[in-house]
């Protein structure tokens, strides 16, 4: 292993850059999002804005760091969502291979299929009406049994070695054996998988948001703003293309991250490069 | 064969049952009476009561549910609050946009992915693989509607070669039609196809590992017979998968797509039916959605058994 | 005629084969043999021109005078499949799954331009008739997974030879497959060679098989050849003290000491294990396989019990439940007179450790050898001295202290297998069952494990109970061995007698067909050895 992947790196990079970004915004705008300048609407990128201003006069660069901070922080718990539920629930079917648990499992993750995540949230936002928390919901839903079947298929092919059976031999139970031999051994998937639903979760939540089912304003979501620019498309295509290439870097960095992460971890490719 | 589509079958109207269920009860626990919620605050208590009984939530809980499907199954599916017209009239119109968008975007992304998967599988390591897997890399990362915006900045308000959004209707030609869902179908379809052409490609280069490629060379077949006649089928079979998958994200894509383009479609009709709190129309169209995708899944299943004798005898 | 001359190779870099000459007469079977990684099937790739990227050849190959066209892929798949033809170690996934058996013997015939579709199907049906798949039972809309691991390296076989090649390669055809069907196999390979008069080249690492097919040897070793010549002669001779070496451990009976006591160890009285198949109806109960069927043996204290079977006999069921992993639906398994089930206490548990064979998968990879050493200590807690005991058993097994803090993937497959008896070995149990433990491993460590099991039993008066499909390593390390057979124990006694005199039809078959090198060969050899 002399040389990490090179995609890494970028990929790295890129969400580092974002993820600083967001955490910054914590902190610290070049201007406060949520007051309004119409003296300065509409300016175009120059020192003062570096990125322009849109047509309530907010600053670009200031909406594109706050809104980095709600896509993070609704992909980072959808993944939370379906990592804590879905891979116990992958490990249990595993465990029990073809067992009415099982069974049960696999069938309620089709069912989940079935629902593809804006359907979720639609089904959500007719109730409770539109908000951040669903669009987390929904996509934290839609998760679940994408990780129950990583997990599952991971476990199954791990459940076959013999290594389990001298687990058994040394009187492990079930659940002891897939925390303390299958789930270490199926960290690379899911460590992939993450990255992988993390990118979708941004994809996702700017798709919602964007139908007006995600964040609410006045908080700024990357989704929101492309939708506030489509009017302006005709005068003013600068303010759609910005937060467009800030998603597309984004997920080009978490895409990037996660296949090098697999590069490194998969066995089978380290075994042919040593 | 004929087993294993039955018990598919028997899947298929298990799962529409317990979708039903999730999407009713999902409706039911709408803060408050539906009525009311519908009506918004502002309400005469005798309109709710009315929209009450036009409702029918003066039942019990599984009369209702039990109305509500019965009513579905021969057609009716209520009346939509805010259209004052029959929720299936409303629906078929706008599948007639909605549907034919997502199939024309499914068949693009099909016809183009599986293509270049090939390409870069063969060429492996070559220029060509790697200007594919670069586009494809950037590809996943664009979101459809935003590629969208980008198509009618250049192809409607630059080019001028199509209208940036609105649907002529079937009855201006097939042509028309057609023309007026393109840019929306490839907005759709090249974001799925970077997914799907990756995959293929993955899937073919592993294929081609398999013993059964060595025993076709060894037989004196070339690469691309050994590819053509053994590898392809074989490679198409967890393609197939995503691409049954793939019609869920499409049909879901199409509902936001559509907003971008001004198309009437299902995606307009329910973000109306949301803003408007039309529960009866938010209903009924997430119910076909959902039986679409179930539908789906249950062909690609059928097609697997075809592509597959593994799985004819078996299950 | 096909002659390899100065032949070598290297792939990224580092040397494969050196120098490897050989010649392949029409009608001739010559044995190539040597232990994994000699690069034995390097050179019948190469012969082929389908090595793996990064190769790079030197030499001389010719067909009948003139030189293989390596390179030119055009050329050498004109030959390929028609004059020149090769079949694999893994008849299960050397077909193509979506493809019919007849498609996949006639594309030989019409990728050649022998015949177009309609005839090459009618001489397919000839040629799976003749590799004995008649079409009354298996017609050419077969698919593969509808044959058995035997049955499907026929119709590799068939779609081998279905133009007459001048020379079939077989890598290690039968390694994969029960003994019964390996001889078999074998033996159709030998009339087609006679019938057609094909040069065969035998690749094995089995001294046993060529002995009964080649009429010429080579002896591989670290890509050279270290020896060939006239298959009785090399016997005879055994000029190359690696030939001898490789001999000497293929027949290698460990020196054993008797300790049988005569109390009862291990007692499985008319055990049975049903299996539920998948539904065949709707609603009915799911119909059963019943995998073992009543059987009994008695295994004593300080004994060493065989358990010879073919694959799907059901000695791994059986295995299963002597573990105490899964429940019997009939009869008993006593362990010191105690009830063994798999919810058995840990102490009873704690008696009986298990060995098995992939030295690959034995072990989770991300653990170090001490953790992995003390996992049985799961069932009595771990000791204060527990280091210190992992470091003794170790020892024990015959591996340094320093192995304790490296991980599985730094060993070699004989050292993973020493590190799993120690393993075994930790809680000083009784009963070590050995499932197929020295199967996957090369003769010559094979040798060193089979003698350092009888150096074990011979010092802590263990009992064992070794599983294995081969018969030859049963008879070296077994006091007394069980026949068993679809479920059922055919014949048992010890082992002496058993193989010397069966008395079940199927004993019979099963030492029949196990490959021997020529008892006269061999006495030469001895008093040669002797001398």
């Amino acid at each position: 292993m002399s040389r990490l992947p090179p995609q890494l790196w970028v990929g790295a990079g890129l969400s580092a850059l974002f993820l600083t970004a967001a955490l910054l915004s914590f902190l610290w705008t070049p201007y406060d999002v949520e007051v309004l300048n119409i003296a300065s609407k509409l300016r175009p990128p120059s020192v003062e804005f570096w990125l322009g201003t849109d047509h309530f006069g907010r600053d670009m660069l200031s909406m594109l760091m706050v809104g980095a901070r709600t896509s993070i922080a609704v992909a980072v718990i959808a993944v939370g969502i379906g990592i804590c539920i879905g891979v116990p629930l992958g490990l249990a079917a595993a465990a029990r291979r073809g067992s009415w648990l099982d069974e049960l499992i696999m069938r309620g993750n089709d069912l989940i299929f079935a629902f593809p995540s804006l359907v979720i949230a639609i089904l959500i936002t007719a109730t409770f009406g539109p908000s951040a928390t669903n669009a987390i919901l929904a996509i934290g839903i839609f998760n679940i049994p994408v990780f129950a079947r990583v997990a599952r298929g991971g476990a199954m092919s791990i459940w076959t070695l013999d290594f389990i059976m001298a687990a058994r031999v040394s009187g492990k139970s079930i659940t002891r054996i897939s925390a303390e031999h299958i789930l270490p051994n199926i960290a690379n998937l899911l460590i992939v998988q993450g990255t992988i639903q993390f990118s979708l979760g941004i994809l996702a939540e700017a798709g919602l948001s964007y139908v007006g089912l995600g964040a609410q304003p006045p908080t700024p979501s990357w989704g929101r703003m492309l939708a506030d620019a489509q009017t302006m498309i005709y005068t003013t295509p600068r303010l759609a293309i910005t937060p467009g290439l800030a998603i597309v870097m984004m997920v080009l960095g978490l895409n990037l991250m996660g296949d090098g992460l697999r590069d490194l971890l998969d066995p089978r490719i380290r075994r042919t490069r040593a | 064969m004929l087993r294993y589509i039955l018990i598919r079958a028997l899947s298929l109207g298990l799962s529409l049952v317990v979708a039903s269920w999730v999407i009713f009860a999902m409706i039911e626990v709408v803060p408050g009476d539906p009525a009311s919620f519908m009506l918004g605050l502002n309400a005469q208590p005798d309109t709710v009561a009315a929209l009450r009984a036009e409702l029918g939530l003066n039942g019990s809980f599984l009369t209702r549910y039990l109305g509500w499907i019965g009513g579905m199954l021969s057609g009716d599916f209520g009346t939509s609050y805010t259209y004052r017209v029959a929720v299936s009239e409303l629906v078929l119109e706008r599948v007639q946009v909605s549907l034919p968008l997502a199939l024309y975007a499914l068949i693009l992304s099909t016809l183009i992915a599986v293509p270049v998967g090939m390409i870069a599988a063969s060429r492996r390591g070559g220029m060509a693989d790697f200007g594919i897997m670069g586009a494809t890399q950037l590809g996943v990362a664009v979101p459809n509607f935003w590629f969208a915006m980008l198509l009618v900045l250049v192809f409607a308000i630059q080019l001028r070669w199509f209208s940036a959004g609105g649907f002529p209707g079937w009855d201006a030609g097939l042509f028309a039609g057609f023309k007026a869902l393109t840019l929306p179908a490839i907005a759709l379809a090249l974001p799925q196809a970077s997914i799907l052409a990756r995959i293929m490609r993955s899937s073919l280069l592993e294929t081609l590992h398999q013993d059964y490629i060595r025993t076709a060379r060894a037989k004196g077949l070339s690469m691309g017979q050994a590819t053509r006649r053994h590898a392809l089928r074989n490679a198409l079979i967890p393609v197939l998968t995503i691409i049954g998958l793939q019609f869920s994200f499409l049909l879901a894509g199409a509902i936001i797509i559509e907003n971008v383009f001004f198309l009437p479609g299902l995606g307009r009709l329910i973000f109306q039916a949301i803003t408007q709190r039309d529960l009866v129309v938010v209903e009924s169209v997430v119910m076909l959605l959902v039986f679409a995708v179930i539908l789906v899944t249950f062909l690609v299943d059928i097609t697997y058994a075809l592509v597959d004798p593994r799985l004819r005898r078996r299950a | 005629m096909i002659s390899i001359r100065n032949l070598s190779l290297s792939i990224h870099g580092s040397q494969i084969l050196r120098d490897v000459d050989l010649e392949i007469a029409p009608g001739q079977v010559v044995g190539l043999v040597g232990e994994s990684g000699s690069g034995k099937s390097m050179t019948a790739l190469a012969l082929m021109d389908l090595l793996p990227r990064g190769a790079k050849v030197a030499g001389e190959m010719d067909i009948d005078g003139a030189p293989l066209p390596h390179g030119d892929d055009k050329a050498m798949c004109a030959l390929r499949g028609n004059r020149m033809s090769m079949i694999f170690q893994e008849p299960m996934s050397a077909l193509n799954p979506v493809k019919t058996i007849g498609e996949q013997v006639a594309e030989t015939l019409i990728i050649h331009g022998q015949a177009a579709r309609a005839g090459a199907m009618e001489i397919a049906a000839q040629k799976l008739t003749r590799v004995g798949l008649p079409q009354d039972k298996f017609p050419l809309d077969r698919y593969p997974h509808e044959l058995s691991g035997g049955q499907r390296q026929r119709v590799c076989i068939a779609l081998a030879v279905a133009l007459h090649p001048d020379l079939l390669i077989a890598d290690e055809p039968t390694t994969a497959l029960d003994v019964t069907t390996q001889a078999q196999i074998l033996d159709l390979l030998k009339e087609l060679v006679a019938e057609a008069q094909m040069g065969l080249l035998l690749i094995t690492h089995d001294l046993a098989v060529v002995a009964g097919m080649a009429d010429h040897v080579a002896v591989m070793k670290s890509g050279e050849i270290v020896e060939q010549g006239p298959t009785e002669a090399l016997f005879r001779g055994m000029a190359h003290p690696y030939t001898r070496a490789l001999f000497n451990a293929s027949k290698h009976h460990p020196e054993r000491t008797d300790k049988v006591t005569d109390a009862p160890l291990l007692q499985v009285t008319e055990a049975v294990r049903d299996y539920a198949l998948p539904r065949t109806s709707l609603f009915g109960p799911a119909p059963k396989f019943r995998a073992v069927g009543g059987v009994s043996f008695t295994l004593k204290k300080g004994e060493s019990l065989g358990l010879v079977g073919e694959s799907g006999c059901g000695k791994s069921t059986l295995t299963r439940a002597i573990l105490g992993l899964e429940p019997l639906q009939g009869g008993e398994i006593l362990l010191n007179g105690q009830p063994v089930t798999p919810k058995m206490a840990p102490k009873r548990r704690a008696g009986l450790q298990v060995v098995f064979q992939d030295p690959y998968g034995s072990f989770n990879p991300r653990w170090t050898v001490e953790r992995l050493v003390a996992e049985p200590f799961h069932l009595t807690g771990r000791p204060d001295d527990w280091r210190n005991r992992v470091r003794a058993v170790l020892d024990d097994v015959g591996l340094d202290a320093d192995t304790m803090h490296r991980y599985p993937h730094e060993f070699s497959g004989g050292q993973r297998q020493r590190i799993a008896i120690a393993r075994a070995l930790i809680l000083e149990p009784e009963l070590l069952v050995l499932d197929e433990a020295v199967s996957a491993l090369d003769v010559s460590v094979r040798a060193q494990i089979l003698d350092l099991l009888a150096d074990l039993q011979a010092r802590r008066g263990l009992a064992y109970l070794f599983i294995s499909h081969d018969l030859g390593v049963v008879r070296g390390i077994t006091d007394r061995v069980l026949v068993m057979r679809a479920g059922e124990i055919v014949e048992q006694g010890d082992t002496r007698d058993v193989f010397s005199a069966p008395q079940h039809p199927y004993t019979n078959s099963l030492i029949g067909a196990a490959p021997v090198i020529p008892s006269a060969w061999q006495e030469a050899q001895d008093g040669q050895f002797m001398v």
